[in-house]
């Protein structure tokens, strides 16, 4: 697939670098939201929303916007597009926006926001930048509906709030709590790393793979959230492009082989992981596979 | 407006901001910090104090702008760009305040101090504070307690993950996944605490 190409983009956001199973970015709304699959969608899309319309921005002021400034820049542009569409879903969805609360005006410190506007829009023009943002978007509303699905599956025994689960079933009502959230995402992680490692034994390129800062916020620095507001000395602008044009390098270097490869990896979930729990989550991402 | 009149009011406030509805472990604010500054326990103190000054003073500021400068204009619904903006701007202003004039502090909180700027419990402490109509007052104890909260959880669990660090663990949930099971099971302890109001 060729590079910046608008399915590739697509692509690239949904399964190679999803925002949430391969990158594990944005953990607040992720957890936060999920309690249903319903607000995982809504929270998702909404995301996908402003993602999509401030890369475009990003991107066609990129000419514009001083490297110095950039970040209050994306801030403002990022602000403005989250205060739109909360106005629109107090006007026309009120009860979606009752339920997200808080955590709509939060879109704007998602990291996976500021992480690409920072990583793709700036350096890219309009037309990529648009479909980077509706294809990281789009993975992380499949992401977010797929651990609502779970919760809610186990928490509530419903899904979209249809019961589904055998009468005899009992709930296990700490999954839409709290401490739930911390649960699905600890064994989606393990999951991930046993992923990981299976990958990396067969030689494959994993450096993607929880690349999002969660480990190690002190040596964190592509993601973009750790940047200071003003770039006084210009410390950052050098070493920050000179990794971008690497990443570039990198993503230009793998062609069709790498895509392949992600999508057997993400195939081969089922028959190598046994435990109950991460059962649920790979039949969660076997969903995710035929939705698209 | 939802005001502080008595002693008994302000307790109430600080034990549930800070105990009972906890930022991290039941409002998932401030993840990223509580997972990735969490190795140590020296170095979560350190985290937890930038957090509880920078997140008093944030709502301080982000409180004093709302009552006299949005209001008044009639702006309300540009809270959330002048809250992050604001908040931005006052982090990395306190950042070079300390480093010219107090030294020894910012040796103590200055690496921390970055991290903050876009961290989602600052601005969701400003955006809550207005959401449930504090008044200024009001807004600063919150916001001290909120981040007391969470100097509280990230303390623990750094306590926690400095005893689990050599333990048997299985090859795929060493690392996040067991971090994640312990903040999970702080959280279900964390519930206990709405017994107390």
């Amino acid at each position: 697939m060729k590079e910046n190409r608008i399915t590739e983009r697509l692509f690239n956001g949904l399964i190679k670098e999803n925002p949430t199973f391969v990158l594990t970015l944005g953990m607040c709304p992720t957890l936060a939201v999920t309690t249903s699959a319903m607000n995982g969608l809504g929270m998702g899309l909404t995301t996908m929303v402003v993602l999509a319309l401030s890369n475009l921005i990003i991107s066609l002021l990129r000419k514009f916007i001083p490297n110095r400034v950039r970040i209050p820049a994306f801030i403002v542009i990022v602000a403005s597009f989250v205060t739109m569409v909360q106005l629109l879903l107090q006007a026309y969805l009120p009860s979606l926006n009752s339920a997200l609360g808080v955590y709509i005006p939060l879109i704007v410190v998602n990291c996976i926001i500021l992480g690409r506007a920072e990583s793709y829009a700036y350096h890219n023009p309009p037309l990529p930048s648009l479909f980077d943002g509706i294809g990281m978007g789009l993975g992380f509303s499949v992401a977010l509906t797929l651990i609502g699905a779970v919760r809610e599956i186990l928490g509530a025994g419903e899904i979209f709030g249809f019961h589904i689960m055998p009468k005899g079933y009992t709930n296990i009502n700490i999954f839409v709590l709290a401490p739930g959230a911390f649960f699905v995402l600890a064994v989606l992680t393990a999951v991930q790393n046993y992923i990981k490692k299976k990958a990396a034994a067969k030689g494959r390129d994993v450096s993607k793979v929880g690349s999002g800062c969660s480990e190690d916020c002190l040596n964190c620095g592509d993601t973009g959230c750790s940047r200071r507001f003003y770039d006084a000395d210009g410390s950052t602008e050098n070493p920050n492009l000179g990794n971008n044009l690497k990443q570039a390098d990198t993503e230009t270097g793998k062609p069709e082989q790498a895509d392949a490869e992600r999508a057997d990896t993400e195939t081969g979930k089922p028959e190598q992981t046994d435990a109950e729990q991460a059962g649920t989550e790979t039949e969660a991402g076997e969903e995710g596979l035929k939705d698209e | 407006m939802n005001n502080i009149t008595n002693i008994r009011d302000l307790f109430i406030l600080l034990v549930g901001s800070s105990l009972v509805s906890n930022v991290v472990l039941s409002q998932f604010l401030g993840l990223c910090p509580f997972l990735g500054v969490s190795k140590k326990i020296k170095t979560a103190a350190g985290m937890g104090a930038a957090v509880i000054f920078v997140i008093t003073l944030a709502s301080a500021v982000a409180g004093v702008i709302y009552k006299y400068i949005l209001v008044p204009f009639n702006i309300t619904f540009l809270q959330t760009i002048v809250f992050i903006l604001v908040i931005a701007a006052l982090v990395q202003f306190v950042e070079m305040f300390l480093k010219k004039l107090i030294p020894s502090l910012y040796e103590a909180l200055g690496v921390y101090l970055p991290l903050i700027t876009t961290n989602c419990a600052v601005l969701g402490v400003a955006l809550t504070n207005v959401q449930k109509n504090y008044g200024i007052g009001t807004g600063i104890v919150n916001g001290f307690a909120t981040a007391v909260g969470f100097t509280i959880a990230i303390v623990i669990l750094a306590g926690i993950r400095e005893k689990m660090e050599y333990n048997d663990i299985p090859e795929s949930f060493k690392g996040m996944p067991s971090v994640l099971l312990t903040a999970g099971l702080m959280a279900i302890a964390f519930c206990g605490f709405s017994g107390l109001l």
